[in-house]
């Protein structure tokens, strides 16, 4: 059977070349990068580099990177420890309603705990605008996260705009760019980024590493304490293989964004015209052209995610869902719902996220398995009339 | 996560659609929870149910459930129709992960709902 991976947004593959940079360090380069004799002091070349590939990647700094577990930690980091660090000032903040769970439940937690947190509610595309950011500004608003791009319908949002307003008003801008970072351009000065989260295994990195850039003169006090690693920023022997994958994985992928982006792009709307053009009453989720290049999500009405993507996997393709029973929850995905689907339709929707081996034959295979498995389904469906 | 019992029922459900000529219909749950379950009935003067169908729209449990209920009231009284309990779906489909029970909850309720309009169908008749 033909196996398609069509779950960039959750995971992508190691590449191989990727890991062909890290094995000496998961083999004879094990010493403690810490440590000063020259075991020690080959395994911290490997992060030096890896920190330089990170800093070019982004337009940063090298001294504004901190290596973390993942990209969960940068976000928690960045929350908890301004929410800390800054509560003289004040204890406002403001996100967005269809960030991800690292940020969301971190803000609920909060809340329960003395800061104020509002939810800038998104439009029917998922986004948010720079004026929506300026309104909510207030004396007290310490710190601003917005997502770079969305993990479940691809919106991307105006990150210089809201990078500006931020710069002028003077509140400190937080954006979680796990998603976008090796798919789409992000220049931390040109777009007055002050903190960013990001996570190796998204751009075909290895899992459970991460990074935060802070920029110069902010001090956020460490998530993880102990040691003096990373500055002390961030506490314990570093991951020191993952951190070389990170940085080779983000050099790899910016160096092949343009053309991969173009490549993704033609091949997702190649996707998006084939499912429009075979399955009747589907909704796109998100934007149609403002949207990570990899990113293709419908609703198909009358028919239940779960269901859909059980068929899809018996036909050897792996995708993702909003609906409630692939969540866990009763509710379907909050991303969904903001964007103001009704609960029936945010169940039927399914996520397919092309990665860099997604070829031509995949998407024709997957457009055709998609038409069989809403034609199945539909039949079973007390909700489709025909 | 699901049974080869589950997968068999989902991928090739028994007695699905709707049963032509049916004399007792119950459609339990709503759309905003992400399932709804119809169950069709064609009961017999003996009070035998000759036929069965289900329509269901909801996730692999909730199919696989519908599918394995009907199999098992087909060709059964109608008493023994109101014995069926969720627990003998789950059993019968060899487990279901905890979240998905109430699936099962739903087919037994689906059964139940269709018997109940046969009876005021047939109350009504008189
Ligand atoms: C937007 C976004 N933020 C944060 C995360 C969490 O990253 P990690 O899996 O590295 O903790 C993810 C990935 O699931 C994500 O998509």
């Amino acid at each position: 059977m033909r196996k398609v991976y069509m779950d960039n947004a959750a995971t992508t593959a190691l590449a191989p070349e990727v890991l062909e940079q890290m094995m000496p360090y998961l083999t004879t380069t094990f010493g403690n990068p810490s440590s000063v004799h020259a075991f020690g002091r080959e395994a911290r070349t490997g992060i030096d580099k890896a920190r330089q590939q990170v800093a070019a990647a982004l337009n940063a700094e090298v001294d504004e990177i901190i290596f973390t577990g993942c990209g969960t930690e940068s976000d928690n980091t960045v929350l908890l420890g301004v929410a800390a660090k800054y509560k003289a000032k004040g204890n406002h903040i403001i996100t967005t309603n269809i960030e991800h769970h690292a940020i969301l439940h971190t803000a609920e937690y909060l809340e329960k705990n003395g800061c104020e947190v509002t939810y800038l509610p998104v439009d029917q595309y998922g986004r948010v605008s720079a004026e929506q950011v300026a309104a909510a500004i207030k004396d007290n608003t310490i710190l601003v996260s917005i997502m770079f791009a969305n993990n479940e319908v691809g919106s991307i949002m105006p990150i210089a705009e809201i990078g500006a307003v931020c710069r002028e008003k003077g509140v400190l801008f937080h954006t979680d760019a796990v998603q976008a970072v090796g798919h789409v351009p992000i220049d931390v000065k040109a777009m007055n980024i002050d903190m960013l989260s990001l996570s190796a295994h998204k751009f075909h990195g290895p899992k459970g590493v991460g990074a935060l850039y802070v920029r110069r003169g902010i001090r956020l006090p460490s998530f993880v304490m102990g040691g003096g690693q990373e500055k002390g920023r961030r506490a314990g022997t570093e991951n020191t293989a993952g951190v070389v994958g990170l940085g080779a994985a983000v050099e790899m992928s910016c160096a092949h964004m343009e053309e991969n982006a173009k490549r993704m792009t033609a091949l997702r709307n190649r996707l998006m015209e084939g499912i429009e053009r075979e399955i009747p009453e589907v909704k796109l989720n998100g934007h149609r052209t403002e949207r990570l290049p990899n990113n293709v999500n419908y609703s198909i009405r009358y028919i239940e995610g779960e269901s859909i993507l059980l068929m899809l996997d018996m036909n050897g393709i792996a995708a993702s869902s909003g609906s409630a029973c692939t969540s866990g929850s009763l509710d379907p995905s909050h991303v969904l719902l903001a964007l103001g689907l009704d609960h029936e339709t945010a169940h039927g929707s399914v996520r397919l996220t092309l990665g860099d081996e997604t070829t031509e034959e995949d998407i024709d295979y997957v457009i055709d398995v998609l038409k069989k498995t809403a034609e199945r389904l539909r039949m079973m469906s007390p909700l489709y009339k025909g | 996560m699901y049974t080869e019992k589950v997968l068999d029922h989902f991928s090739n459900p028994r007695n699905m659609g709707e049963v032509e000529g049916a004399n007792g219909i119950g459609t339990v749950g709503n759309a905003k929870c992400g399932d709804i379950m119809q169950i069709s009935l064609k009961i017999n003067d003996e009070g035998i149910i000759e036929d069965v169908g289900f329509k269901t729209f909801g996730c692999g449990a909730a199919i696989a459930t519908s599918s394995m209920a009907t199999e098992m009231i087909k060709g059964k009284s109608i008493e023994e129709a109101l014995q069926l309990s969720n627990s003998a779906v789950v059993e019968a489909l060899e487990g279901l992960p905890p979240a998905k029970i109430h699936c099962s909850v739903l087919a037994e309720e689906a059964v139940k709902a269709a018997l109940e309009d046969y009876y005021k169908r047939k109350e009504e008749a008189k």
